[in-house]
């Protein structure tokens, strides 16, 4: 039939030559082609050690941010663990008392923030749900470990540096 | 039965399965590596420097493993499988000439274990015995994808040997000795068995990939299809030894094909070195020569590995039935005219 598009192409099926059949040429050819690979720059990144450029949307490990003032952002409502498709993020909201206004930004927070690494796909629905600007992926790999229960991160890991610490920690390395 | 001379067969055997070990263990390493470099990666390079403890670290892993044995497999025979490829294929080491006699403590001593003269045929034995390792092991696994594997191996180690023994016949033409020692002495000075032979060894060079099973002939355990073949079961130490088994074929087979058509131990300039450095040490330059010539085809065994792709099924046995087979029948006609003519003049 015709061609409408005009791309259609008929390869030939020629039956093999003799050097072609007898195979040993063409394999001479390609481990030419491999011995040459020996001398070529090697493309491995030594992890690690070396680690390559993410790119801009990358979505790492999760933080829980402060604002300006070093308070938590999150009032624990739940939306990112409603949003989570793969039910990885767990969450016990508590009442802000008397004198920890300068710990908490809003009357309620979380007192337990749980998120299980191995559940996690990663797909960036939490930061889209909160409504506080309090959770983003913008960390690491999370690493690898030998125990289940070590990947449910609490917020000892997921709750950003307050700022006094941060600035104590560049003061340090200056 | 002198007590010197157990002690040095003794020493000889204990050497040379040492040394086997570890040469098999080193290509576990080589061939990673080699495969790595070819592909434009690095390789092992965490265990050791340059990861040269990898080989220990792979071993210490296998004996840690979790060893299991299926509930519907025959226990005896899964045993016997893994132990038997192991123990044939150290078998072949046992004719390979390695060296000139050398004298130590004014004793002469030869470095091959024993010079039966046949052992050519010794050799073809043990070879084929070694498919029975890969038969035994997919056939007492109980599990479809393993007896694939076995009847894979046993058709195809069938039809390669027959090419392997007639191109071995028109050497032995050329020969005229089934002694490996002798063959050896045979290609003293450029006479190497690969210059009126060159045919001869290809076909054989073809045969060996298929007998130890390597690409481009690894249908038995051909991992697309048969997710592993024969040792699709295995665990632990007992697929350790199917591997290392594999990598002491090629050693083996290696050895071979240096010795029966690379002139095995000798060198150019050899007579001018033995007699510059003596009876003692000139020979030990011959087995350092000897280990060279099998690296670099055991070099080429993981060459043709990460470059050639696996054979289709069909195509394997037109290449073993159809085409390997006249064209050694071929050779030795021809070889046999030659001979004959060259004789007559």
């Amino acid at each position: 039939m015709e061609s409408l598009s005009g791309r259609k192409k008929v390869l030939e099926q020629k039956p093999m030559n003799f050097w072609e059949r007898i195979y040993l040429p063409a394999i001479f050819r390609g481990m030419g082609i491999t011995f040459m690979h020996m001398f070529k720059k090697k493309e491995t990144t030594f992890y690690p050690e070396q680690e390559r450029e993410f790119s801009e949307n990358w979505r790492g490990m999760h933080s829980l941010k402060r604002d300006e003032n070093g308070k938590e952002r999150c009032t624990a409502c739940g939306l990112c663990a409603l949003s989570c498709p793969a039910e990885a993020i767990t969450m016990i909201s508590a009442e802000r008392e008397k004198g920890e206004e300068h710990l908490y930004r809003e009357e309620k927070y979380a007192a337990v923030y749980e998120i299980n690494m191995l559940r996690c796909i990663f797909c960036g629905l939490c930061e889209e749900a909160c409504p506080k600007e309090a959770i983003y992926l913008d960390g690491p790999i999370v690493p690898a470990d030998y125990l289940r229960k070590d990947f449910i991160y609490g917020k000892d890991k997921l709750v950003e540096m307050p700022i006094s610490e941060l600035e104590a920690l560049k003061g340090a390395t200056v | 039965m002198e007590i010197a001379f157990l002690v040095e067969k003794l020493l000889l055997v204990t050497i040379l399965f040492v040394a086997t070990l570890t040469v098999a263990a080193y290509s576990t390493y080589a061939e990673r590596k080699v495969a790595a470099f070819l592909q434009d990666r690095v390789g092992p390079n965490r265990a050791g420097p340059f990861g040269l403890l990898q080989p220990l670290a792979d071993g210490g892993k296998m004996f840690f493993k979790e060893e299991i044995i299926p509930s519907g497999s025959n226990k005896w025979l899964f045993i016997a499988g893994p132990s038997l490829a192991l123990l044939v294929s150290f078998l072949g080491t046992a004719v390979i000439p390695f060296g000139q006699n050398i004298e130590l403590f004014g004793r002469v001593i030869p470095l091959q274990v024993t010079d039966i003269n046949v052992g050519i045929l010794y050799i073809f034995g043990v070879v084929s015995l070694g498919v029975y390792g890969i038969m035994i092991g997919g056939w007492a696994s109980n599990n479809k994808y393993s007896l694939m594997g076995a009847i894979r191996g046993a058709s195809q180690n069938i039809s390669y040997e027959i090419a392997m023994g007639l191109s071995i016949i028109a050497l032995l033409l050329v020969s005229n000795t089934l002694s490996f020692k002798e063959l050896a002495e045979q290609q003293h000075g450029w006479h190497w068995n690969i210059i009126y032979q060159p045919l001869g060894f290809l076909i054989f060079l073809v045969c060996a990939f298929a007998e130890t099973n390597r690409m481009p002939f690894d249908l038995p355990e051909c991992e697309t299809e048969l997710i592993g073949g024969y040792n699709t079961e295995y665990s632990a130490f007992k697929m350790g030894a199917y591997m290392f088994a594999e990598y002491i074929n090629m050693f083996v087979s290696s050895a071979v094909m240096v010795t029966i058509y690379f002139g095995g131990y000798n060198y150019p300039g050899m007579d001018l070195v033995n007699g510059a450095l003596g009876a003692t040490w000139g020979p030990l330059v011959g087995v350092a020569v000897m280990f060279l010539k099998i690296f670099a085809f055991i070099f080429f065994f993981m060459w043709v590995r990460w470059t050639v792709p696996r054979f289709r099924y069909d195509q394997l046995m037109d290449l073993g039935w159809k085409v390997l087979i006249p064209l050694a029948i071929a050779n030795i006609v021809i070889t046999a005219i030659v001979i004959t003519v060259v004789d007559k003049l």
